[in-house]
């Protein structure tokens, strides 16, 4: 064995020990924040390529930070995508409007009226601005921090609020964690815990629009941090092997949970030019820039419509607040990060674009911030009528053993028999709610 | 022609036809009646599949019905789960069972849970095409028998064919149910029954009655099991390859059992199975999987909490050893005659 033919062992002194880099954070609690390392490009220098262009002609955007608003508040450039003032006031408002919804249902959270949130703030821009570029009939497959796309899209509050009470009016039945949304009349897809799984789902929902010769396209959503996730490179490979009309979103808002973009990659390369490799369109965009969002997402959805195939979209931007109510971000990074963040706010920055053009004040400003506070307020105390987390007004029993499957096999009906038995041990008077749809 | 129960396909026209034929045919047939069917998965397209299921499919209907997938089952599983979502009716291809786990997740996850997370707003029918088993010197990739992973989730349905007969009839009903079904293709079968009896010439399907399958449309409803034999000494549930080691062994030893092949493992036939245990006493599990946490487990314990004052001894349980499918010890690992018999001797002495 000692004669195998394999080359002589060489003297291995002079080498230095290998050594395994495990990516830091800039900053830590405490720490001084400087930004200087970001490369803030300024807005309107970007190139805008037709929609139908060649993969490989998007690879300076996929490096580069598509902005349309510049430092005095006006839309610059050729990303520019020119919307009306009543356009710009709507996209306003839902921001405005997604920003109170989570302040409040953070606090509902606080006072034990549910029992998990997750806020959007300082992220507003991306959703509002992707339902405002696409149909209504576009599919979009979200993460769990798109619920501006469901208020830009219409989606009553108080089925938001019944949704993240469990109550007895919650679409979903009380089945579901909190802002887990399913609304498919509105184009948006059943929010799943496990990450990045629906990246795959969109790109065969577009795989099956384009089968049946639909016009419709879909839209999905990871974090930078799910970028990570095997199914990232599975939806990526179909949708570039079969042109699959999507349009793939990375919110890269720098943190997931308590790991830096540095755990995804970041460290390497922009998460933008992930998509050179696959021959996908790549843009990265300014993710507090709602015009720039817009202007990208309208460009991937004209390419997709097309049949000039999939995009993938790197929205550059910072998770203001914890990752859930469960998270405390203060143990991990420092609090001067948000305010020192070099893109600013997507609410204020639309907000001062709209002003410099006079079309908006901030007296406006102040009226519509205490309107759609009023207006989410209303939705909540409407929702709390049907109950909140735990006290009792729940749905049906039995409804726990329904759509597992179509119809109830033996084996759910006997367990469902024997949920409603311990129920009457615990409590002797109580008789089992008829659920609507067996009564 | 549409028959619903397979006793009355008596009378239907049909031929001897493997269940690599069965199943092609189950495929054809449902994508001439649904518009919404497509098949994708690895070598499925152009070629015909590696062990040729999709056999002139793609000629038939098309590449936008039938296509190749790139070699990604956590894509293959993804993508179908989003097309099922959109309103089509995936049946994507696993080439082996051994190669299903980058997909689990999505089935775990995704599909299983699609209905129930959503209230019904989104549902995942999809039928889950892979072969699987033992007996061919497959070695550890390309025999495993991993059907209780699926019957442990909740929202899955699990179905095996033993004859080309059941296989074509719960294809079709698989295709067409609107939950997501794992269809468990035992390849030792595909071109003819298997007695376990490995030395011995191989068998086609040309002279065994299950191979003998009805020519169009017909299902065999999920969640129904089929009596291969009825008898009074001892009732034995099996399915797949196993159905036919089991019905060698015990017709070689003169034992008058009463043989059940489950069909479809969830949701089970309890019925059939409690009716059996009841009249015979006594029970014998057999599969091909590992033994600890398989599926046997699961019906050993059925039996015994609901047919406990009629046993007479206690269930018995043949299954593969708990290691990795071996390759060149492939008898010694596989759940064979001998370890059959010995089963049934201790059976029959209680």
């Amino acid at each position: 064995m000692a004669d195998s033919g394999s080359a002589p062992a060489r003297s291995r002194g002079n080498l230095p020990p290998l050594q395994l880099h495990v990516p830091e954070p800039r900053f830590r609690p405490g720490d001084q924040v400087d930004y200087s390392h970001i490369v803030v490009p300024p807005a309107g220098a970007q190139t805008r390529p037709d929609e139908t262009c060649d993969p490989i002609e998007t690879k300076p955007l996929c490096v580069d930070l598509i902005r349309v608003l510049d430092d005095e508040h006006r839309a610059v450039g050729p990303w520019d995508p020119k919307l009306d003032p009543e356009t710009l006031r709507r996209m306003l408002r839902s921001m405005a409007l997604t920003r109170a919804f989570d302040d409040r249902l953070y606090r509902s959270q606080r006072q034990g009226k549910t029992s998990f949130y997750m806020k959007s703030t300082g992220e507003e821009a991306i959703s509002i601005a992707t339902a405002f570029a696409l149909d209504r009939e576009d599919m979009v497959f979200p993460s769990y921090r798109q619920q501006g796309i469901l208020i830009a899209r219409g989606y009553p509050l108080v089925e938001m609020v019944n949704q993240i009470y469990s109550n007895r009016a919650d679409k979903l039945k009380g089945r579901q964690l909190p802002v887990m949304y399913s609304a498919r009349d509105y184009g948006f897809f059943t929010i799943s815990g496990n990450l990045a799984t629906q990246y795959p789902q969109a790109v065969g929902w577009a795989m099956a629009s384009a089968i049946k010769g639909d016009t419709r396209i879909a839209t999905a959503f990871v974090g930078e941090g799910s970028s990570a996730e095997g199914d990232f490179h599975a939806a990526m490979t179909f949708a570039a092997v079969y042109n699959a009309p999507v349009v793939l979103n990375i919110v890269n808002n720098q943190w997931a949970i308590s790991s830096f973009s540095g755990f995804a990659g970041a460290e390497r390369a922009t998460f933008a030019a992930r998509a050179e490799g696959y021959g996908i369109a790549g843009l990265r965009v300014d993710g507090n820039d709602i015009l720039a969002v817009y202007a990208a997402m309208q460009w991937a959805a004209d390419r997709a419509r097309a049949n000039g195939g999939p995009t993938l979209i790197e929205h550059f931007t910072y998770r203001a607040e914890g990752h859930s109510t469960s998270d405390d971000p203060s143990a991990y990074r420092s609090v001067q990060e948000r305010e020192e963040w070099p893109l600013g706010d997507p609410i204020t920055r639309l907000m001062r674009h709209l002003i410099a053009l006079g079309e908006w004040s901030e007296d406006q400003h102040a009226a519509m911030d205490r309107e759609v506070a009023e207006e989410v307020k209303a939705a909540t105390k409407q929702a709390e009528k049907n109950g909140i987390l735990g006290h009792g007004m729940h749905h049906p029993f039995h409804t726990m053993f329904e759509d597992v499957f179509e119809e109830l096999p033996w084996h759910l009906e006997e367990q469902a028999d024997q949920a409603i038995r311990e129920r009457r041990t615990k409590f002797p008077d109580w008789k089992p709610e008829v659920p609507e749809s067996r009564s | 022609m549409i028959e619903e129960e397979p006793v009355s396909l008596a009378d239907a026209p049909a031929r001897a036809l493997n269940m690599i034929e069965a199943i092609n045919e189950a495929l054809d047939i449902t994508m001439a009646r649904d518009p919404d069917v497509v098949i994708l998965g690895e070598d499925v397209g152009y070629f015909g599949g590696v062990f040729r299921a999709t056999a002139g499919l793609q000629k038939k209907y098309g590449k936008h019905r039938v296509f190749d997938s790139p070699i990604n089952e956590c894509g293959i599983v993804g993508a179908a789960v989003g097309m099922a979502a959109y309103g089509l009716r995936p049946v994507p291809e696993i080439q082996f069972a051994d190669y299903i786990y980058p997909g689990l997740d999505q089935l775990v996850s995704e599909a299983a849970r699609m209905r129930y997370r959503s209230a019904g707003e989104f549902t995942a029918s999809m039928t889950i095409r892979s072969p699987f088993g033992g007996g061919i010197f497959g070695g550890q990739t390309h025999s495993q028998s991993p059907e209780a992973l699926f019957t442990h989730v909740a929202g899955l349905k699990t179905v095996i064919p033993s004859t080309p007969h059941d296989a074509k009839g719960l294809l079709i009903a698989a295709i067409e149910d609107n939950d997501p079904v794992i269809f468990f293709e035992p390849k030792r079968i595909y071109n003819g029954p298997f007695d376990g009896y490995y030395d011995n010439p191989s068998k086609t399907w040309k002279a065994h009655p299950g191979g003998q399958v009805p020519e169009g449309y017909y299902k065999i409803p999920l969640g129904k099991a089929r009596v291969v034999r009825e008898g009074s000494a001892m009732t034995v549930l099996a399915y797949g390859t196993m159905i036919h080691v089991a019905e060698a062994v015990l017709a070689q030893k003169g034992v008058d059992a009463e043989i059940i092949d489950l069909r479809t493992l969830v949701p089970l036939d309890i019925e059939t199975v409690q009716a059996s245990v009841e009249k015979t006493g006594k029970c014998l599990v057999i599969h091909e999987a590992t033994r600890t946490s398989g599926f046997g487990a699961e019906l050993s314990a059925l039996v015994q909490e609901r047919c406990f004052y009629h046993l007479e001894a206690p269930v018995e349980r043949v299954t593969g050893f708990d290691t990795p499918y071996p390759h060149s010890l492939e008898w010694a690992y596989f759940p064979g005659p001998v370890r059959i018999g010995e089963a049934v001797d201790r059976l029959l002495k209680d």
